[in-house]
Parts: C-alpha cells; sequence; structure tokens
C-alpha cells in the first residue's frame, strides 16, 4: 500500500470543506468562495500528485482504514484512474474559480450552500474515480447525483421539474447499477474491483452475471446519457443556472464514460464484451446512433444551451463509439476524448454561462455582433467550437484521428463515415453561430474607435481567466497529445487489445 | 421493482411518482438482504461466551445488511430531495399534475 | 540526400503567426504600427526563408522535429527543393501584397482591417507550414490552418453576397477536407507511416483498386483546393472577397496550397512509378485538360473582370496538374516552375484589377474602355501579365510551356500538347481584347475624366511584378535561382540526382 496521504486527501478535503462551508457561511459569508477554491486546489495538488506517482511507479494501493481487500474498501490508482481524476478536479477548479461572477448574479442569496453543494458534487464525481470497490462506486455515485439533481433545481423556470425528471432517471440508473453489484455479490461473494476481475471468468457463462452485466451497462448508460438514454439531459443542461451548467455538463458524462470502461474492461474482460456477448457491436451502434442523433438534433436548436446540450450528447456518442470499437486505437482516442471533451465542453458551457449571465441572451439569433462587446469571450468560443468540429491544431483533431484509426481497424466503413459526416455537421453548427457573431452587417461604414472601446463589456476576470486557460489547454494539449498518450493512455489500456 | 418502475413512468402526479420511486429502491433493498439469509441461520450477533472458532454457515451473511444501510440512507435523502423539488414545483405552477406542467411550460 | 537538422523552418513559419498576434493586439488605434508589423514580418520571413536555399541548391536537406503526435508520426518540418520554391515564392509575394494591400485598404477606407491583417497573417502562417510540412498530417494541420484563417477574409466585406460566399467557400473547403482526412488515416492504417519520400511510399501496400481509390480520393480532396473541375465552384465566388486576398491568396497561396499538395501526394506518396502502372497519371491529365479547356471557355464568358481572372487561374492551375500528371521529366520541371511564374504573373494582373476599382469602382471588363490612356503604367503592367499568361516570349510563362510541350511528347501523349495549344489561344482570346479596349477603343460616355493613377503603394507592387515576371523568363535563375530548385525538385522526384 502507498504511504503518501494524497489518495485520502483528494476525497476528504472537498466532503469536509463541504460541512464547513455552511458554518462559515452562518459567521462571514464572503469566506466561502476562497474556502471552495483552497479545497479544490489542495484536491487538484493531490491529484497531480498521485498522477505523477502512478506514472513513476505503477498502480497505486490505498486501503481505507488499514483493512486488506478484499475485505476493506481500497483505492486505486492506476493510469486510467489518475488522468480522470486530475482532469475533473481541474476543471473542477477552473469553473469553481468561474463561478463567482454567475452565483452573485443569479442567486447570491443562496450562494453559501451553492459552494457546499458544488464540493459535494466534486467529492461525489471524484469518489467514482477514484475508488476501487464496486459498491463505494454505488455511494459515490449517489452522492454526486443528488447534489446535480439540488444544484440543477437551483435554476430559473423550468429547473425544479426539469431536475425532477433527471431524479427519476438518475435513481433508476443508480438502482440498475446496484442491483449489478447485488448479483456480482451473489455469484462471487467479493466488491471489490480487482477481485471480481479475478473471479468472474470462470463464471461468464452463467446467466447471473450476464444479467449483472446488462444491468450494469443500462444503469450507467442513463448516467452517462447515452442515447437512447439520453432524454433527462438537454432539459436539465438548458434549465440549469450558468454556475451549475458549466460544472456538470463536462464532468458527470464523462465520468459515466469512465465508468463504462471499468465496467466493460477492469471488471469484465474484453474478451467476454468481444467474445461472449455482443455487447461491444451493440455500444458502437448505440454510440454512433448518438452521434448522429445529437448532431441533428442540435441543429435543430436556437437557445445556445440547449444546442450545446445536443452537442454534448453527440460526444458522449464519440467516446462510447471508441469503448464500443473495443480495440488499441480506439480506446486511446475514447480516452483522449474523454480529456478533450471535458475541455471543450467546459469551455463552451462557459462561455454560454457567461453569455446568459451578462447580456441575458440566449438565442443565438440575439448575439449580432457581439465580438464588439466580448472579444474575448467569442474568441474562446471559436477556438473550442473548431475544436469540437475537429480541425487541427486543437485537441478535438488528435482524438477524432485515434477514432477514425480504430474504425479503420475494425474495418467499419459505417463508423468512418458517421465520425466524417458529423464534423461536418458541426461545423455547420458552430459556423452559424460564428457568422452571426462575426459578419452580421453592423449597418455602421465606418469602424469608430472610440465607439468600440465604449461598447467593451467583457466578461468578469474571475469567469475570464478560467475561460483563457481552458482554450489555452484546447490549444495546447492538442500538440501533446502524443505525449500524453505516450506516458499515459498507452498504460491504461488492457493488455489484450 | 417493476411496480415501482410502473408507477414512475405510468403516474401523472408526481408525488405517486414519487411513491414509485421509493418501491423500486425499496424492492432491490429486500432482494440485498434476501441474498444474505440461509437456511438455519440465526442472526448475524455472537453469543456472549461462546466458545471455539465461529461456524460462517450458522450465522446469514452480514455484509449485504450493512450495505443495505448505505442504500437505505440513499433512499431517504433521495426521498427528501424529491419532495423539496416537489415543494418548489408547486409553488411555481399550483399543481402537481405532470400533464398540466406540461401544458403550462409549453 | 544529407539532412541537417535545423531550427530555420520553424522560425520562418512562427515569424507570422507571432506578427498575427501582434497585429492582433495593437489593433485599431495605432495604424500604422500594425502595418509595420506585417511589412517586418513579411521582410524577415522572406529573409529566413532564402538563407536556406543555398544549402538546398547543394543537395542537402533542413529538418526540424517539434513533436512526436502519434506513433510514426512526428510533427515535423523538412525543407526541401520543392517545398522551398513555394515558401520563397509565398514570401516574396507577400511583401508585394503587403505594400498593397495598405494602399488598397486605405484607398477605400475598409472596415475591419485589424482583423484583415490578422487573418492575412496566419494564412501565411498556414502556408509556408504547408511548404515545409514533411508529412501528411502536419501538412492538414496547416492547410486547415489556411482554411479557416482565409475564411473570414472571403466574407470580409459583410454583404449578404460576401457571407454566401464564406459560406459556400467552407463548405467546398471543409468537404474537402473530411476526404483528405479520410485518405490520410486510410494511408496511415496501411503503410504506419505518412512521411513524404520523394518517388512515393504506397508502392505494393495494397491491391491495386484499393490504391486507385485512395488516389482519387486524395485528388477531389487536395484538388478542391487546387480549383480542379467540378470543385472549382468556389473559386469565381470567393472573388467577392477584397483584391488583395484574391490576389495573394487566391492565385499565389490557397491555390498554390492546393496545387503543392496533390503533386506531394503525386510525386511523393504514390510516386511516378506507381502511377504509371495504376493508369492513374493518364486518367488525371485527362480530368486536367478537361478543366483546362472548359475553364478557358468559362473565361471568355466572365463580364467581371476578378471572375474572369479568376477562371484563368483555374486554368493555369490544371496546366500545373497536366505537368505532374505527365509523369515526365520535362512535364515535371515545367510544371513546378509554373508554379513561381503563374504565382508572378496572376498577382500583377489581380493588383492592377484592385487598382482600377479604387480609382473608378468598376469591375467589369464592358466598362473599361479607354483606361489604358488614363492609366497607362497600370494597364501596361496588365499587358505583360497578360502576355505571360499567354506564354508568349520572352516571359517567363512561356519557359514552362516549353518545358511542358518538351514533357508531352517525352511521355508519348501527344494529344495532351491540343490542350496546350488550345489553352494558348483561348487565354489570347480572353485577354487581348481587354488590352486592346482600354488603350485602343474610346469610351462611350466621358466615363474616365480625371482618373489618374492609382497610389504608389498599389502601382508599384503591380509593376515590380510584371517586371520580375519578364527577368524570370529571360534568365529563370535570376535572383533565387527558381529554376534551379525545380531541377533539384524533379531529380529527386525521379530519383536520378
Amino acid at each position: 500500500m502507498t504511504t503518501s496521504s494524497y489518495p485520502i486527501l483528494i476525497i476528504v478535503v472537498p466532503l469536509m470543506t463541504s460541512f464547513l462551508i455552511p458554518l462559515v457561511g452562518w459567521w462571514r459569508k464572503h469566506f466561502c468562495y476562497p474556502l471552495m477554491i483552497a479545497a479544490l486546489s489542495i484536491s487538484t495538488f493531490s491529484s497531480v500528485a498521485i498522477l505523477k506517482e502512478v506514472i513513476e511507479q505503477g498502480t497505486l494501493h490505498y486501503y481505507l482504514g488499514n483493512w486488506d481487500p478484499p475485505w476493506g474498501i481500497e483505492y486505486v490508482f492506476d493510469h486510467l484512474n489518475a488522468f480522470v481524476a486530475v482532469i475533473v478536479s481541474v476543471i473542477s477548479l477552473l469553473i469553481g474559480i468561474s463561478s463567482k461572477s454567475m452565483v452573485e448574479k443569479e442567486f447570491s442569496q443562496k450562494a453559501t450552500y451553492f459552494y457546499c453543494l458544488f464540493l459535494l458534487q466534486v467529492t461525489g464525481l471524484l469518489g467514482i474515480v477514484v475508488t476501487g470497490d464496486a459498491f463505494n462506486l454505488y455511494v459515490f455515485l449517489e452522492i454526486a447525483s443528488l447534489a446535480g439533481y439540488t444544484l440543477i433545481a437551483i435554476g430559473e423556470d423550468g429547473a425544479p421539474f426539469a431536475s425532477f425528471n433527471y431524479m427519476l432517471y438518475g435513481t433508476v440508473g443508480a438502482c440498475f447499477y446496484l442491483l449489478g453489484v447485488g448479483y456480482l455479490y451473489i455469484v462471487t461473494g467479493s466488491l471489490n474491483m480487482a477481485d471480481l476481475a479475478r473471479l468472474l471468468p470462470s463464471l461468464y457463462h452463467s446467466k447471473v452475471v450476464l444479467i449483472a452485466f446488462a444491468f450494469f451497462i443500462v444503469g450507467v448508460a442513463i448516467k452517462m446519457a447515452l442515447f437512447p438514454l439520453h432524454v433527462w439531459l438537454p432539459d436539465a443542461y438548458t434549465y440549469a443556472p450558468s454556475a451549475v451548467s458549466s460544472l456538470v455538463a463536462p464532468l458527470t458524462t464523462k465520468v459515466g464514460a469512465y465508468v463504462t470502461i471499468r465496467i466493460m474492461y477492469t471488471i469484465f474482460a474484453p474478451s467476454f464484451i468481444k467474445e461472449m456477448v455482443p455487447a461491444a457491436t451493440i455500444l458502437s451502434w448505440v454510440a454512433a446512433s448518438a452521434i448522429l442523433f445529437g448532431c441533428i438534433l442540435a441543429l435543430a436548436q436556437t437557445d445556445l444551451k440547449r444546442m450545446l446540450a445536443y452537442v454534448l450528447i453527440a460526444e458522449v456518442g464519440y467516446i462510447s463509439l471508441g469503448i464500443g470499437l473495443a480495440n488499441k486505437n480506439a480506446l486511446t482516442g475514447a480516452i483522449l476524448h474523454i480529456q478533450n471533451d471535458a475541455l471543450m465542453m467546459g469551455s463552451l458551457f462557459l462561455v454560454a454561462g457567461v453569455l446568459a449571465s451578462k447580456t441575458g441572451f440566449r438565442n443565438i439569433y440575439q448575439f449580432k455582433n457581439l465580438h464588439k462587446k466580448m472579444p474575448i469571450t467569442m474568441a474562446i468560443f471559436v477556438v473550442s467550437a473548431l475544436s469540437v468540429i475537429g480541425i487541427p491544431p486543437t485537441c478535438g483533431f488528435f482524438s477524432k484521428w485515434y477514432l477514425l484509426l480504430g474504425a479503420i481497424d475494425e474495418h467499419q466503413w459505417f463508423f468512418v463515415v458517421v465520425l466524417l459526416a458529423s464534423s461536418l455537421i458541426h461545423a455547420i453548427l458552430f459556423f452559424r453561430v460564428i457568422e452571426i457573431v462575426y459578419f452580421s452587417p453592423s449597418g455602421e461604414p465606418k469602424q469608430d474607435t472610440e465607439a468600440v472601446v465604449k461598447g467593451l463589456d467583457e466578461a468578469p476576470l474571475s469567469a475570464l481567466i478560467p475561460m483563457i486557460l481552458l482554450a489555452l489547454g484546447i490549444l495546447l494539449l492538442g500538440m501533446l497529445s502524443g505525449k500524453i498518450i505516450s506516458v499515459i493512455i498507452q498504460f491504461a489500456i488492457p493488455k489484450s487489445l | 421493482m417493476m411496480i415501482g418502475f410502473y408507477a414512475m413512468i405510468g403516474k401523472k402526479n408526481l408525488v405517486k411518482k414519487v411513491i414509485g420511486m421509493n418501491i423500486f429502491q425499496t424492492s432491490i433493498i429486500l432482494y440485498f438482504i434476501s441474498i444474505g439469509s440461509k437456511k438455519g441461520a440465526t442472526i448475524p450477533v455472537v453469543a456472549h461466551g461462546h466458545a471455539g472458532p465461529i461456524q460462517a454457515t450458522q450465522y446469514i451473511n452480514p455484509i449485504p445488511h450493512v450495505l443495505m444501510l448505505t442504500a437505505i440512507v440513499v433512499m431517504v435523502s433521495t426521498f427528501g430531495v424529491a419532495m423539496a423539488l416537489i415543494i418548489m414545483i408547486y409553488r411555481k405552477y399550483h399543481t402537481i399534475e405532470e400533464d398540466e406542467i406540461l401544458k403550462l411550460r409549453r | 540526400m544529407e539532412v541537417i537538422p535545423s531550427l530555420r523552418p520553424l522560425l520562418a513559419i512562427l515569424i507570422s503567426g507571432i506578427a498575427a498576434i501582434l497585429i492582433l493586439l495593437t489593433g485599431e488605434n495605432r495604424k500604422n504600427l500594425r502595418e509595420f508589423w506585417t511589412l517586418l514580418a513579411s521582410i524577415l520571413k522572406f529573409f529566413v526563408v532564402i538563407s536556406m536555399i543555398p544549402m538546398v541548391l547543394s543537395g542537402k536537406v533542413m529538418e526540424f522535429t517539434l513533436l512526436t503526435l502519434s506513433p510514426g508520426i512526428s510533427f515535423q518540418f523538412k525543407v526541401d527543393a520543392f517545398g522551398l520554391l513555394f515558401a520563397t515564392l509565398a514570401s516574396a509575394l507577400w511583401i508585394a501584397t503587403s505594400f498593397y494591400s495598405i494602399g488598397y485598404m486605405r484607398g477605400l477606407q475598409e472596415p475591419k482591417q485589424t482583423r484583415f491583417y490578422f487573418c492575412f497573417a496566419l494564412a501565411l502562417h498556414g502556408a509556408i507550414g504547408v511548404a515545409f510540412a514533411s508529412n501528411l498530417l502536419t501538412v492538414f494541420i496547416f492547410y486547415e490552418i489556411l482554411t479557416i484563417s482565409t475564411f473570414p477574409l472571403v466574407a470580409h466585406k459583410e454583404t449578404p453576397e460576401a457571407i454566401a460566399g464564406g459560406r459556400k467557400y467552407l463548405t467546398y473547403l471543409l468537404t474537402s477536407a473530411t476526404l483528405i482526412l479520410f485518405a490520410i488515416v486510410f494511408t496511415y492504417s496501411l503503410t504506419g507511416t505518412l512521411d513524404f519520400v520523394p518517388g512515393g511510399f504506397l508502392e505494393n501496400k495494397g491491391s491495386n483498386n484499393i490504391l486507385s481509390l485512395l488516389f482519387i480520393t486524395f485528388i477531389l480532396g487536395f484538388g478542391t483546393k487546387a480549383a480542379l473541375m467540378p470543385m472549382h465552384e468556389w473559386l469565381p465566388t470567393a472573388m467577392v472577397a477584397p483584391t488583395p486576398v484574391s490576389a495573394l491568396l487566391h492565385a499565389v497561396a490557397v491555390v498554390k496550397a492546393g496545387v503543392f499538395c496533390v503533386l506531394r501526394v503525386v510525386f511523393y506518396v504514390f510516386g511516378p512509378k506507381l502511377l504509371l502502372d495504376l493508369n492513374l497519371g493518364l486518367l488525371l491529365a485527362y480530368f486536367a485538360s478537361f478543366t483546362i479547356l472548359a475553364s478557358g471557355m468559362l473565361a471568355l464568358a466572365q463580364d467581371n473582370l476578378k471572375k474572369r481572372l479568376a477562371f484563368s487561374t483555374i486554368n493555369s492551375l490544371a496546366i500545373i496538374i497536366l505537368g505532374s500528371a505527365l509523369l515526365s521529366p520535362s512535364a515535371i520541371t515545367g510544371g513546378i516552375f509554373l508554379i513561381v511564374g503563374h504565382g508572378f504573373m496572376k498577382i500583377t494582373l489581380f493588383f492592377v484589377a484592385g487598382a482600377i476599382y479604387v480609382q473608378t469602382h468598376k469591375e467589369n471588363v464592358s466598362e473599361l474602355d479607354g483606361i489604358g490612356r488614363a492609366m497607362p503604367v497600370t494597364m501596361g503592367t496588365f499587358a505583360i501579365g497578360a502576355m505571360g499568361i499567354a506564354g508568349i516570349p520572352p516571359s517567363v510563362g512561356f519557359i514552362s510551356k516549353w518545358y511542358l510541350g518538351l514533357g508531352v511528347l517525352e511521355a508519348h501523349e501527344t494529344i495532351f500538347l491540343f490542350a496546350l495549344i488550345g489553352n494558348a489561344l483561348l487565354s489570347i482570346a480572353y485577354f487581348f481584347p481587354i488590352i486592346y479596349r482600354s488603350f485602343f477603343k474610346v469610351a462611350k460616355a466621358p466615363l474616365h475624366a480625371g482618373i489618374q493613377e492609382a497610389s504608389m503603394f498599389m502601382v508599384i507592387p503591380a509593376a515590380l511584378c510584371a517586371v520580375l515576371s519578364l527577368c524570370l523568363g529571360i534568365t529563370p535563375n535570376a535572383f533565387v535561382r527558381f529554376f534551379e530548385m525545380a531541377l533539384i525538385a524533379t531529380k529527386q522526384i525521379l530519383k536520378l540526382g
């Protein structure tokens, strides 16, 4: 077992801080925000330290309470884990920093509770990522989900109802997952993921295991918003307040995708999903329809956030397609896309949130000439949009590259066509907005410099800096993809692929 | 479990949906507990003054019970959140029938 | 071939990238400083590029690897004769265009000039990157940078036609980019490498059918940017852009990048031998000839001067491709040299068209009667450029046509001689009336009272380019030894050197 305490810090600090915040808020309100940032920073620092250790030493194990597995709960950090943990904590930190202005604007009297729930959500997400115990995952899943339902319900108009719907769906999903855990427990007597992986292969022919697998996948698919179980997502993310959708959108679905990878490749071996049960094939076809469906429906939307929600569904489709194709290149693409998508969706939803909170504009046709008022924000939008379309040198291109390679390796030409066609549809989608923003006829023949400066109403610094960092990440991490793959992702892929 | 599931989907009243959700979750909890039972075994408490090694087959499996304690807590908190949401919805729309809410939203 | 690692290719590319950022930061307030960045960057870039000429002429190749993007593919630059030829052309003409743009944009008091110069610098960044890229993926990255950075330039005027033109531009180029991406990924999955090798690397890597299909996909993809028919439609529509854009980009940088990539595919990916075996060279030659003749005829029908020049460009580009498709030494040399010659000649013609527009706001050929007497220097340069395109000695166009003719005979495909002769006749037919009318016809109404020569910023670059095209015709190796580079490239491609 590893002797460093970073593994437990990464969970305990946000958890304890989230309990502290209501107390601190009752005493002095404006301490809550710095406290939250401090907690998130410690988490980020821990996750980076863990990643560094994992790269140097290989998989880390941490036994909770010093109980050996499989009797006790253990936290396992292998390359996949540590990588996703870094992504989750960094993005939460950046979104946390940027949430200040939006919270102040939209619901300042509830700010304390917002920060508390925010931290709970992050705790839940991080817990899902780091745990090595199947039941522990359920607990953290529910923590994250409950915090999510509540956060979404703070929003305007249709938010409580959207959150209620989300809750119904989400609970069904989590309960299915729990059922899956139960079935596996009956036949193996263990809840530890590594232990299950050891015990299951001899049981693959049993019906119980098959049903467990089915329940697992459907449950996680609901959480991940995989078509056709995505119905809760557009409403939930559209009506959520700006600060919330920018946190929840990039992370929840990606963590769900991570769980799918764990189930399909760690607990159940690749041979199970490829040969015994055509799960991989089914998943890839479902994913392809998710991509198409998401893209096409996004075209019909005029509300920016709703459009982004459908794009998110398509992105989840990409990752699932990579998981479903089940070969080395495709899985590399899927894991890389987890990182890229978190960055892209984070910055896109943040832009949408800032726009809504600063200007009140939701409909894209209201965005005429917005680049005069908020040039940096719109520039970040352009960079993120280019990444979603998949134009080099942004990071989105590189994950698409690997997904394409994976599809060609399997000689699945239909998926190749889907991947390429969806890029074009994304291009139409985003260039429509870019055209409205940058190229609407302004009616003024000459550029008056003073008028330009006076009209400048850029986003507040607390939101701007995280956005710029995300955009820089999109640009730079693309070029560094090779390094990331050779150092981290390569080891996250099961050897048998 | 299926009754609960049906209630969640089929009923229009929000409270009935929540009741369905409750039934759904309770059924899973019962299922887990039933896993732990063994023929002719007793509760997992070692009798005071018991000597010698413990025979595992004489005590029912305590682990599912423990897991379900956690699950019950989760169920209760979900229920609490659901109730809070229903109150918010009622304040806004003055009805808790799903179809009427959808009509009001359009 | 000796390979030398060197920082200079990276430097050459980065100069305009950095300039772009400086231009953006300088903004509208300090116009002269902003223009200064553009001029400085163009001159510096040119000097860095030509500093590499002596080494390349002595047979060495300069290389610089930045990162590994993927196993077997790195983000790498290699300066060989062919790439250096294109880079020298682009950077030299950027200097001319920068001076010209200052005159044009200020003469017309165009809005949004900062965006204009920013995108221009980025476009050159892309063009030189394409020239120096050493493998298909790096080429693709810079190719896409070119597409994205030139889109705002096409839609610059923001009129409905400009926006529609921009949309068409994007549609054509992004769709072709999708095809290119597919072809590149497929090549990688066939061979595991994407590096350009003189003489090609695809031999024996796949069945004849697959290789032919791959070739056609590549040509459809890159050929769109090279305005090969039937993918040419975007070019006449893009003439809605301001003339400096049409001049540099759509006569030199963008379309030449397309032709450059087509030639890279023909010579450095497939190779002459493979294409001869598959009879694909002949197929391409037929397509090119069709384009030559059809575009020539369409040029006759255009009244808008810039559109006529656009079709003339399509014409010349197809001749370059024809030269390469013939796969014989003289044809290859002639084709490559025409890249240079055509660049100088066409840019002269576009410069004149723009000067006429600034002074008279006239765009159509039918309105140009008698303008030669009002603007003799301008129309004189037009005459020189037109002469070159038609291939009349002693201009540089004649040398290329001569070599192409020799190449046709070497390849024993005499039918293409008819295409070349037909093209010469058509060029005379669509240029000569312009020259005749402008000098010798009297205007019906006194349209040209008080018209003088355009500002020196515009006339001098035009005149200079015209004079240079004459010089290059008389001594092809003047100044920077273009012809020798073309010869070296030919030898490397045919593995004769």
